[in-house]
């Protein structure tokens, strides 16, 4: 089956024009405009979305009518920081079955009604919500650990943030777009925890974004170009986090996870094979980190991948054109939007963001603690 | 009608009470453990885990971190199913007959009385207009009781029967604790909470966990009872209570529509052994069982009053005695689904309904039945 259309939202830090209904309109609409369908052809809805981080419950009860859907099947997925790509993926199982022809998946996260860090403490009540430390101080630790086998420097993960909100400019829906951003602004930043600075950080944002999922059946009928779903892998882990000695470092989801979507789509060499790559990169470390897990490069050597440009948008292996979470994240959204820029890549419709030539492109999304999806699409369908 | 692909192989529930005292993932990993026993396999044979949680009736983020470990989704697929256990059901077994996982493990659980139910179900309802108001499920139930019974010409007392047979029933079940049955009596006696509906309308807050394992139908020749899932249908109303009408519910009545279609039922009044459906007020068991095609709107209240649903009637509903028995919210759909697996097995012993071969299972989430989802088993695939 096959990526037919996507849609999203304008990212904001704030987006206060809209209720989180009307966010999830705005991603619907264009979605179905981009696809070419109505509402009316769509059987199913998956939503993706933290309600912790809004302290709505059950917000798919209020929100799928702002997707255009009721009286219909709607189902929602929720796993952390995966949210998105579990839900592109539960979507995908769904029209495999064979019970759905097309199935719109929406993610979404309005940060800006909620307090997120509130939300990301209630974690294990009896030995991980003291400690509070949530998604940087884990990093902050994981990265640590990572530097020090790795020898990967601040000045580095720093180029992977300028990277991304220097792409963002490229990318009209983005949230941080920040054309002059330079190593020295990431590094002169103030640090959050050792070694990670405020700019080496993603960003929470208001956002939301539609795919459209539909069978081969549906797909050739309706999209000119349809973008293939080749492979969709997920691997989740233990969450202590005393409990797991390397986790960034060995990242044992990811490398699983892609180990098994690289077999299913015949790709050996994903430097080479791979046109574009939408990496979920919540902290600009992790990026590089990923360069290494995701097989594009040696331990040890992700530094030197992103010091000779290769994955830059004229490089070899273009990651992240969209700008990627460091630039864009409503945590719910943010594994769909990974989906959806590397569908559009394949669609040909990423405008000033555009790879030339796009065959096949690979989309992570990443949460909670290591947490992996993998999903490859291909402008071909075997 | 093609044949069934999925059979359930293995199901377990742990005791359903309150103030269960088992951490979250103890629960877990006695509903787990019991149902790869039941099935006969090794948790290292499972292709896919499905749980069923949700983050702010556990007051945990990304609840399901608190079972990771003990469904076995260390270095395996996971996925969260926000809802129902019964939506989660349907989930597994889309994914079962996608052709690309033969073992699916199921997983629901709650904490109930952990929770004040209905100061989170407030969360529920639109921001901007309804919560600030006070809206819980408890009125929101009041409001459609309400217009249920007037449509009807009903009161307070056609909803009782409900309320004594399955806290019967419950008290019968020997996966429920801390359920008694009572007398129609005292069920009228009980102090009213949200007109016309009493203490007793209401199901408890309790805390458990159910398993369910599924399989292919490549692979379901290993296993000594499939029962097979002919049929599923799932369908989400509209959110405004004042955009529906709320003596009926449209969406279960199409996704019941969609079941049935699967299955090939076309006549829901005959061809089921039992039925277990969902219900969180005792009234929303006879609103629902008009809803499946049982019996015609306004009418359920008969079968009730008739004996007709009792475990010993000829259309037993509920014999595991349901929500108002003692079974927890959010697992809901899905321990129906386990007693269900169970009838049709013949392991239901002092309840079991004689020759159970094809059972109607129900699950809901939302205000007032916003969604519905809907399951086929039988004995024949």
């Amino acid at each position: 089956m096959a990526v037919i259309g996507t849609g999203q939202t304008k990212h904001e830090s704030r987006r206060d024009d809209v209720s989180m209904q009307e966010m999830l309109r705005e991603a619907s609409q264009a979605c179905l405009i981009d696809a070419g369908i109505s509402v009316g052809q769509v059987e199913a809805l998956v939503i993706g979305n933290m309600e912790l981080f809004e302290g709505r419950a059950l917000p798919e009860m209020w929100c799928a009518e702002g997707a255009g859907f009721s009286l219909k099947p709607s189902l929602k997925i929720a796993t952390g920081g995966t949210s998105g790509t579990s839900a592109v993926i539960a979507g995908y199982y769904q029209v495999a079955s064979g019970v759905f022809d097309v199935v719109m998946v929406v993610g979404f996260e309005k940060h800006s009604e909620g307090n997120t860090g509130t939300g990301m403490a209630f974690t294990d009540p009896m030995w991980d919500r003291h400690v509070a430390s949530a998604a940087v101080g884990n990093f902050a630790l994981s990265i640590s650990q990572y530097m020090a086998h790795r020898g990967t420097t601040q000045q580095q993960a720093a180029m992977a943030a300028v990277k991304a909100r220097r792409n963002a400019c490229n990318n009209p829906y983005a949230h941080l777009q920040m054309p002059d951003l330079s190593v020295e602004d990431v590094l002169n930043s103030r640090m959050l925890a050792y070694p990670i600075h405020l700019l080496d950080m993603c960003p929470t944002t208001d956002g939301a974004c539609a795919i459209i999922l539909a069978s081969e059946k549906v797909a050739r009928k309706v999209c000119p170009k349809p973008a293939w779903i080749r492979a969709a892998a997920t691997l989740h882990d233990q969450p202590y986090i005393g409990d797991h000695a390397e986790r960034l470092v060995t990242m044992r989801t990811l490398k699983e996870a892609s180990r098994r979507a690289y077999q299913a789509a015949g790709i050996t060499d994903p430097l080479k094979q791979l046109d574009v790559a939408e990496i979920y990169d919540p902290v600009s470390y992790a990026e590089l980190a990923w360069y290494e897990i995701l097989g594009f490069c040696k331990p040890g050597e992700a530094g030197r991948l992103i010091e000779d440009g290769v994955t830059a948008m004229d490089g070899e292996l273009p990651v992240n054109p969209s700008g990627g979470v460091l630039s864009t994240n409503p945590v719910g959204a943010s594994g769909v939007i990974r989906v959806a820029e590397a569908a559009l890549q394949i669609h040909g419709k990423g405008n000033k963001r555009q790879v030339p030539d796009v065959k096949t492109a690979l989309a992570t999304g990443y949460g909670v603690y290591s947490w992996a999806d993998v999903v490859i699409l291909s402008s071909s369908p075997q | 009608m093609e044949p069934a692909r999925v059979a359930a192989v293995g199901v377990a529930q742990t005791i359903y009470e309150p103030f269960k005292r088992m951490t979250t993932a103890e629960m877990v990993y006695e509903a787990v453990k019991g149902a790869l026993t039941d099935a006969g396999i090794d948790i290292s044979e499972v292709n896919y885990i499905v749980t069923a949680s949700v983050d702010l009736w556990d007051g945990l983020t990304a609840s399901n971190i608190a079972v990771t470990e003990v469904v076995g989704a260390v270095m395996r697929p996971e996925v969260r199913v926000a809802s129902d256990g019964l939506f989660a059901a349907a989930h597994a077994f889309m994914l079962v007959a996608s052709g690309h996982h033969d073992i699916v493990l199921l997983v629901a659980h709650a904490k109930g009385s952990l929770a004040n139910h209905f100061a989170v179900s407030n969360w529920t309802f639109d921001p901007i207009y309804q919560q600030t108001l006070g809206m819980d499920f408890l009125a929101a139930a009041g409001i459609q009781a309400n217009a249920y019974c007037e449509l009807h010409g009903l009161n307070r007392s056609h909803l009782a029967g409900v309320v004594v047979k399955n806290r019967l029933n419950g008290s019968r079940n020997p996966v429920v604790s801390g359920v008694s049955s009572i007398s129609r009596e005292d069920v009228l006696g009980s102090p009213v909470q949200a007109y016309p509906l009493s203490v007793c309308d209401c199901s408890p807050a309790t805390d458990g966990a159910c398993a369910v394992v599924l399989a292919s139908k490549s692979i379901a020749g290993r296993f000594k009872r499939p029962v097979w899932i002919k049929g599923i249908g799932y369908c989400q109303d509209v959110h405004y209570l004042g955009d529906r009408t709320l003596t009926e519910s449209e969406a279960l009545i199409r996704a019941a529509q969609n079941a049935y279609k699967m299955a090939g039922v076309t006549k829901p009044q005959c061809e089921f052994s039992l039925a277990e459906i969902t219900e969180p007020f005792s009234y929303q068991e006879l609103m629902w069982m008009e809803g499946l095609g049982l019996s015609e709107k306004g009418e359920a209240w008969k079968m009730v009053e008739s004996g007709l649903t009792m475990l010993e009637g000829k259309f037993p509903v509920n014999p595991s005695g349901g929500l108002i028995g003692g079974s927890p919210f959010i697992i809901g759909g899905l321990a129906r689904m386990a007693e269900a697996v169970l009838q049709i097995r013949g392991e239901a012993h002092a309840r079991q309904v004689p020759g159970a071969s094809k059972a109607l299972v129900h699950g809901t989430a939302g205000p007032c039945g916003q969604s519905h989802a809907v399951m086929i088993l039988d004995i024949a695939d």
